[in-house]
């Protein structure tokens, strides 16, 4: 970990960040055992960012009680066991506890160290039927696509639906298109594309992306310590590899 | 020191609590659906609460004991056998080497529990060995139990050479935590971030009208048929985390309640929430059954969640101290 702040960059970042202690926020309850803060209603960069300097605050300052917290576009969620906050807190609920615990941190000013994320670069064999889709859709020639898809630095903004499985953004609106009506049933390392976000199969899956592509690395590795090879806050860029070198990979 | 499995059961698994810290990559915690019968099983036998044990769907596997240990079974009434011989839930049981354990026939509820003396032999990932099948494991955790699988013993008890069955030990766990006269079929919940886009007629449906739980229904969540619930926006939501419990309103106007091997995120409406001590109950309903929303508070969510607990603690204290003086005598 190292913090960034010092370059230029990030002090563009520092600036948006500063803005966004400003920006409202709330703070609701999922449950009797869990707390969501959630910070304005779009998913952008910065608030992003605020998010993931937020989970890593807490995941090494953790509020009493607290049993695990999940970053997301733009909001994260803290799961907290009611007993051991109740044994000690006994007065008010154990959410409001964790409520005030929480207002007490967004109150006082983080920021964001970013892992000193090397760009992660994927490879991916670009073969599959949503380029015929995309193509027709947008009017487009295939290796238009594969060019605006690889040319993008793509940032992970929330891991979910499956173990390892990260959502990132922002696909080009040349290439954007929504969802599949009928899930069908998608490869592992498949690499698909619906809105404005781009994503890895982990497993083979039912899903509703487009696949464009594949990529020969393994996503989510169960033997490993870290078995997401991608987490929130990592950035990421694809690069079209051949058939030979993917079967060789 | 261990059992063997003489014929594989439709869905047993090895669960324990679950697993939990890891929901930032996606990975969920998969526990036992029942948690709260699975600390009764737990405790029966002089165990930690939170020991690994077998979840059981009917039907189930049979069950061969090849050496002596005492079990116990709690949760769904599967008419247990052992040596063909009718057995009780939340009882400890003696059960000598060469002893079989089957279920006859599903009576009530929907997953049973089985705890042994000081637990099995179980891998762990990631701090737990609840089962995931997906994510590519080796060995038990990995998948279901099926035939021939054989999971040791953590501990030995005394053998005895005369015995050839077993013996059934005079003292029960009392289940029963909560002493409000709330109805079997009827489940509290808490509103969700999104209750207030309901309009009001669909808010009193909610609560007034019965849900049906469908065959699309498993442990990663049950889906509901019932009156359509209409809402007043239609606006888009930003996935973010969700939990065992959550009720998501789907496009359709149905409801779809998620369970103990839910998705981390969801970008549904949260309707509402089940609180976390009727979750047991309603991991014991099953397809086909009805069930009643009712409204409440998180101060009474918390005060049942505190008295269930309380409960489990005394039976704890019960049930470790005779288990101490009948392993004494023998």
């Amino acid at each position: 970990m190292s913090d960034t702040t010092g370059d230029d960059s990030s002090n563009i970042a520092g600036k948006q960040i500063k803005m966004l202690e400003e920006f409202t926020y709330q703070i609701f309850p999922l449950g009797d055992s869990a707390a969501t803060v959630q910070l304005g209603n779009t998913i952008n960069e910065a608030i992003n960012k605020r998010i993931i300097a937020l989970f890593h605050h807490l995941k090494n300052n953790p509020i009493e009680g607290c049993r695990e917290i999940v970053p997301a576009y733009n909001s994260f969620t803290v799961y907290f066991d009611i007993l051991i906050i109740k044994q000690k807190h006994s007065v008010g609920s154990a959410f409001d506890f964790v409520k005030r615990k929480l207002e007490e941190v967004l109150a006082i000013p983080i920021r964001y160290t970013e892992k000193e994320s090397s760009l992660m670069r994927i490879p991916v064999l670009y073969n599959s039927d949503g380029l015929g889709f995309i193509a027709e859709e947008k009017k487009l020639s295939v290796e238009e696509i594969i060019e605006i898809h690889s040319s993008v630095e793509y940032r992970v903004y929330m891991s979910g639906f499956l173990p390892g499985f990260a959502y990132m953004g922002e696909v080009d609106e040349r290439i954007a298109v929504g969802r599949n009506d009928k899930p069908s049933r998608i490869e592992a390392g498949s690499v698909g594309i619906a809105g404005r976000q781009t994503g890895i199969y982990p497993f083979h899956s039912p899903g509703g992306w487009h696949i464009i592509g594949r990529t020969p690395l393994k996503i989510f590795d169960s033997k490993k310590e870290v078995p997401a090879l991608l987490q929130a806050g990592d950035r990421v860029q694809f690069y079209p590899i051949t058939a030979h070198e993917f079967t060789d990979y | 020191m261990s059992l063997q499995i003489i014929k594989g059961g439709m869905l047993d698994t090895i669960r324990d609590e679950g697993r939990f810290g890891f929901q930032y990559a996606g990975i969920n915690p998969g526990g036992a659906m029942d948690v709260f019968s699975m600390r009764i099983a737990n405790i029966l036998v002089g165990n930690n609460m939170r020991e690994a044990v077998i979840e059981m769907h009917f039907p189930s596997s049979v069950i061969l004991f090849q050496q002596d240990t005492i079990i116990a079974l709690s949760g769904a009434d599967f008419t247990p056998v052992i040596n063909e011989v009718a057995v009780p839930l939340h009882k400890p049981i003696h059960v000598y080497s060469g002893s079989i354990l089957k279920c006859k026939q599903l009576k009530k509820g929907a997953r049973c529990y089985l705890a042994l003396k000081g637990g099995m032999n179980i891998p762990a990932w990631l701090h737990s060995s609840s089962t995931n099948t997906r994510v590519g494991l080796d060995g038990i955790i990995g998948r279901t139990i099926h035939t021939d699988d054989i999971i040791s013993y953590k501990n030995e008890i005394p053998q005895s050479l005369h015995q050839t069955t077993f013996h059934i030990l005079p003292w029960m766990a009392g289940i029963k935590w909560d002493f409000s006269s709330i109805a079997d079929d009827t489940i509290y919940i808490l509103p969700g971030h999104e209750w207030g886009r309901l309009t009001d007629e669909a808010k009193k449906d909610f609560t007034n009208e019965p849900f049906r739980i469908t065959a699309l229904s498993d442990r990663m969540g049950y889906q509901l048929e019932g009156k359509v619930l209409y809402t007043d926006s239609k606006e888009e939501i930003i996935s973010s985390a969700v939990c065992f419990g959550t009720i998501q309103l789907l496009p359709g106007g149905q409801l779809i309640v998620l369970m103990a091997d839910h998705q981390t995120t969801g970008g549904y409406p949260r309707a509402a929430h089940v609180i976390t001590s009727h979750l047991s109950k309603l991991a014991q309903m099953k397809a086909g059954d009805k069930i009643r929303f009712q409204l409440t508070d998180i101060k009474t969510a918390e005060e049942f969640l505190v008295k269930q607990e309380r409960h489990l603690q005394q039976l704890q204290l019960a049930c470790s101290t005779r288990l101490q003086e009948y392993l004494n005598q023998s």
